[in-house]
């Protein structure tokens, strides 16, 4: 899964990369890095966001490790998902299952369908709706909005995507 | 304003006299003052070719009479029973002026005329798509061979600059994408539905009842003259060797009243979109605008918005089609070659 961290460093050389060697160690994959050296604490520490790739019974050790080397672990968490779009969907949406749809996209562990309305007129003409897709990053919307197309193309079903 | 010393004379032919060369020998008419105190151009139509015969004259001919020929006020000739072909090739003229209609499968009649008018050594305007999206790359490679001009910014977006603006006034820009609206019964039937809440159906009938659509609207709706466009952009301005086949085609066909409504309650319109971008993208498909974005048009209005490396996002908004203002950017043309 990916987790999110806020981790404090000392202001002293070196210690970003002191603070990175133990996710590699632990097996982590680093996401991203937002680094603010122009930024400090109260107490004069750098902080630093980390998202990373982590197999989430990992995540103790790796709290453990980063502590041990005098860098501070202010917080960690999921991911939220930070980019949303809507697309609109038109065809025979309920006949074609509708649920499925989205799980293809929940599925991905990086997206999920967060809101969705739907405009049916009757049960056999084709319905409309609006889906409100998140993710975690702009990249893994864009993902997602491709698994999207590629179910919907499956079930004659037309995706509408913003420009 | 004062009369230019070394006056040219410019003498065209316009072969195919519907409403696109009827507008230009309208235009052509109102514009002879300034285009001789302006451009020092003596611009005269010394030849005209339709499916219904021929008129010519190496002096110039009348405008106003040519135009009876669309009330049927006057009738049709076909002097010494010369054919269009013979016109082309044996007429003394500058610039040939190709308006026949488009025909994107087999490019003609049109491409037959504009190879005739180059191999003979005459420039060409043109406001047809058919043989730029099928034949691009060998016309152009025929028109510098011959050393003729070979323009066609009436192809694209009507009155709307867009190829000259990009190569002339865009000019060491690098060009990323153009995006935009590139048929106005598309725009029309989409903004009418949204406004009304009517069904597709009904507007379509509307739109034809105003002219806005033709009787057979499907190279319209099904997104084919967009796709058309869009070829012709992305082997002008990126340089590619793309026929309509290779775009990817969704019209409007299948849009409901209760897409409009939910787009609106969202904050978008949904349009139909051509993209072309640097990478390859060839797409036209129904998009969801956000409602503040500058390519959020309605009626019959074209748009597109260019994005380049320097001078960022570019939109254009105009007119895309109507006579006098396909017959603008012929004209533009027209000038441009004697610049």
């Amino acid at each position: 899964m990916k987790i999110s961290m806020d981790i404090e460093l000392k202001d002293i050389p070196g210690q970003l990369v002191r603070a990175l060697q133990p996710v590699s160690d632990s097996g982590g994959n680093i996401v991203s890095v937002v680094h603010q050296h122009d930024k400090k604490t109260p107490s004069g520490r750098i902080p630093v966001q980390l998202v990373v790739e982590l197999d989430e019974q990992r995540l103790e050790r790796l709290v453990r490790a980063l502590t041990e080397r005098g860098v501070r672990v202010v917080r960690t968490g999921e991911e939220r998902l930070k980019e949303s779009m809507v697309v609109l969907l038109i065809g025979h949406i309920v006949h074609s299952d509708l649920r499925e749809t989205i799980d293809s996209i929940d599925r991905t562990g990086f997206a999920e369908v967060v809101a969705l309305s739907l405009s049916m007129p009757s049960v056999d003409e084709e319905s409309s709706a609006s889906v409100t897709i998140s993710a975690i990053g702009d990249q893994e919307l864009r993902e997602a909005l491709h698994i999207l197309e590629g179910t919907a193309k499956e079930k004659g079903i037309m995706v509408i995507a913003p420009i | 304003m004062s009369m230019r010393s070394n006056m040219k004379t410019v003498r065209i032919s316009i072969i195919g006299f519907g409403y696109v060369g009827a507008g230009l020998a309208e235009v052509i008419r109102r514009k002879r003052a300034d285009l001789v105190s302006t451009y020092g151009l003596d611009v005269r139509i010394v030849g005209i070719a339709d499916l219904n015969g021929i008129f010519i004259d190496e002096q110039g001919l009348d405008e106003a009479e040519l135009l009876k020929l669309r009330t049927g006020a006057k009738d049709w000739e076909r002097p010494g029973g010369m054919t269009t072909l013979e016109l082309i090739k044996e007429l003394d003229y500058e610039v040939m002026v190709e308006t026949t209609h488009t025909d994107v499968t087999s490019g003609q009649p049109g491409l037959t005329h504009i190879t005739t008018a180059l191999e003979s050594g005459r420039h060409v305007v043109t406001s047809n798509k058919g043989p730029l999206a099928l034949e691009y790359s060998r016309l152009t490679d025929l028109a510098a061979a011959q050393g003729c001009a070979l323009k066609y910014e009436a192809t694209v977006g009507g009155a709307m600059p867009l190829i000259s603006l990009i190569r002339d006034n865009l000019a060491g820009n690098g060009v990323l994408s153009i995006q935009g609206i590139l048929n106005g019964t598309c725009n029309y039937i989409l903004t009418r539905m949204a406004e009304e809440g009517l069904p597709y159906e009904h507007v379509l009938k509307e739109a034809q009842e105003l002219g806005y659509a033709e009787a057979d609207p499907s190279s319209d709706v099904k997104g084919l003259d967009t796709a058309v466009k869009l070829v012709i952009l992305a082997n002008s301005v990126f340089g590619m060797n793309a026929t309509y086949r290779d775009v990817e085609v969704t019209g409007i066909t299948a849009i409901t009243p209760d897409a409009l409504k939910l787009a609106d309650d969202a904050g978008y319109v949904i349009k139909l979109i051509g993209e072309v971008s640097r990478e390859g993208c060839l797409k036209a498909r129904p998009r969801l605008v956000p409602k503040d974005d500058p390519l959020n048009v309605g009626g019959t209005l074209n748009v597109a918005t260019i994005k380049t490396d320097l001078a960022g996002d570019i939109t254009v908004i105009g007119k895309g089609a109507g006579p006098i203002e396909a017959a603008s950017a012929i004209l533009a043309d027209i000038i441009s070659i004697y610049r």
